[in-house]
């Protein structure tokens, strides 16, 4: 009952609208989308499904799903959406919200890595990998998973012990530096509006 | 023709193969690449998933510097050519997102360098009638390899011949559409066309622009599997007997993975997947060292190597010999 309450609400599909530049609220619920999804069968929620708690204003079940951490950003629904709405903008919003919001995610994997590999690009301008997949590993404890993979991929040059700096690594810092000053601003409410829009 | 060269992060490690094979391939065609000075990362997924402005300020760092060297740009790494391309069509559409990402990198930046995939330079701008004719001087040439005598041995000339290939696009070469905009979102042929101008035979299946899953073989590597067999498995049904990809992300969710989908979802026949550049590279002559060969996790070596006139069976066997020393290690 509270929920239903709790979700009568427009703030989430603005917010939504806001962060991503695409309209959610054009979704009509084809189900194109989650036809084509590719991860569909791992998802909680399918894409369409997603877009459907987005105009309830389901906030907590929308940003603690598992389905907006599924999405491997394909594009396959925002290239096949009749409505024209980048659904793959959409997951991202989300993602962003709910680390934002610090919502207790079904499991923090992707969030995980997504912090390992911009520390390693924060830290050296390039990805170096190994530092990366040491970085997540400890970060989400799965210390063991693919490590009979690391000697093959040493023998076949696919890792490098040392990590190659790119002679940019100034400016990157810089810029997440930046970058992190302006989210202050696209959180703000005064954002543009007419950014939005399919 | 030149191209400021904008290698990405994979093919600095796991796809090291794919930058050889690209600029041996260019080389051999005679397109100048020159790399992209002090090159940082374009943010990848991880970038558009956490932070709007990150996503679009770290491929411009890299665009601007283009700028200044007056070149455009071309990429072999499939995800870096869609993250190069988003930022430009944001910045070129979005009022707020240019000023936003020039307040960002501190300077001055307005969407117009050119970006474009090697296979949109090989196919459009190269042209299949010049690697046509490219590819027929070689096959003229006694020995058809240049590769010859590199190493004590002699080299057979490459089985492409009537080789049959699925060719991958993966997600992000074609879509989405108005963003990479080089061939149709759902039925690209350009890989195909290329395919076809080498002597080889792509394979009609449905599965072209199917995602492997990309950055979820780190985070959820159950998906990938099960996505990667799909495509295996249904590439074989077609009567590939191999794969050509694009994408360093496709190239290791189907070839280092490959083994996993297998004892994951069942019998999959060891399937070689190439680069489509390390394909051309064999149908210019370019030896195996030159383009890397030794890096597949699944060799092509039984696939390519044969000898001319001798039976297609040289994948079977293959397959029979790898079966045998999997069930040699259980």
């Amino acid at each position: 009952m509270s929920d239903i309450l709790r979700w009568n609400s427009n703030d989430l599909v603005e917010e939504v609208q806001r962060r991503s530049g695409t309209a959610p609220g054009a979704c009509f619920q084809c189900h194109k989308c989650s036809a084509g999804c590719p991860v569909g069968p791992e998802m909680d929620f399918l894409p369409s499904q997603v877009m459907r708690l987005v105009h309830l204003g389901a906030e907590a079940e929308v940003l603690g799903s598992q389905a907006i951490w599924l999405c491997a950003s394909c594009e396959a629904c925002t290239t096949r959406c009749p409505m024209g709405i980048d659904i793959a903008a959409v997951m991202d919003a989300l993602r962003i919200m709910a680390i934002d919001r610090q919502v207790a995610l079904p499991d923090a994997h992707g969030r995980e890595f997504n912090r390992s590999f911009l520390g390693s690009v924060r830290r050296h301008g390039r990805v170096y990998e190994m530092g990366m997949m040491a970085a997540y590993k400890l970060r989400t404890g799965d210390l063991l998973a693919d490590v009979g993979k690391v000697p093959q991929m040493l023998v076949k040059g696919k890792l490098s012990l040392l990590p190659k700096r790119s002679g940019g690594v100034k400016e990157v810092r810089e810029v997440f530096r930046r970058a992190e000053e302006e989210v202050g601003r696209i959180s703000n409410p005064s954002h543009k509006q007419e950014e939005a829009g399919p | 023709m030149k191209y400021a060269f904008f290698p990405g992060c994979s093919l600095e490690s796991t796809a090291w193969d794919f930058d050889r094979s690209t600029r041996a391939v260019c080389a051999a065609l005679g397109i100048e690449l020159e790399d992209i000075p002090d090159w940082v990362c374009c943010g990848s997924t991880p970038a558009h998933a956490s932070s709007g402005p990150l996503a679009i300020a770290l491929p411009v760092l890299n665009l601007q510097k283009a700028q200044a060297a007056g070149l455009p740009v071309m990429t072999a790494c499939a995800s870096c050519y869609a993250r190069l391309r988003t930022a430009n069509h944001k910045v070129r559409n979005e009022a707020a997102d240019r000023e936003r990402t020039e307040r960002i990198t501190g300077k001055p930046y307005d969407g117009g360098v050119e970006v474009r995939h090697v296979l949109d330079v090989l196919v459009n701008r190269f042209g299949l009638d010049g690697i046509r004719a490219a590819v027929g001087q070689v096959a003229n040439l006694p020995g058809t390899v240049r590769g010859l005598g590199r190493r004590a041995g002699w080299q057979p000339a490459p089985r492409l011949k009537g080789l049959r290939v699925a060719c991958y696009y993966g997600c992000l070469l074609a879509r989405p559409p108005e963003v990479v905009a080089f061939d149709n979102p759902e039925h690209p042929t350009s890989m195909d066309d290329l395919v076809a101008a080498i002597g080889a035979v792509p394979v009609a299946w449905p599965l072209k622009t199917e995602c492997c899953g990309a950055s979820l073989s780190m985070t959820h590597s159950n998906v990938v599997s099960r996505l990667g067999f799909k495509l295996l498995s249904m590439a074989r049904r077609a009567g590939a007997e191999c794969v050509a990809v694009a994408c360093p992300l496709c190239q290791v969710n189907l070839d280092l993975r490959q083994s996993d989908a297998a004892k994951a979802h069942g019998e999959l026949p060891p399937t070689p997947v190439l680069y489509v550049t390390q394909l051309l590279g064999l149908a210019l002559g370019l030896s195996s060292k030159e383009l890397g060969l030794r890096a597949l996790t699944v060799s092509a070596k039984g696939l390519l190597g044969g000898r001319a006139g001798k039976p297609r069976r040289a994948a079977t066997c293959e397959m029979k010999s790898a079966k045998c020393k999997m069930q040699n290690a259980k």
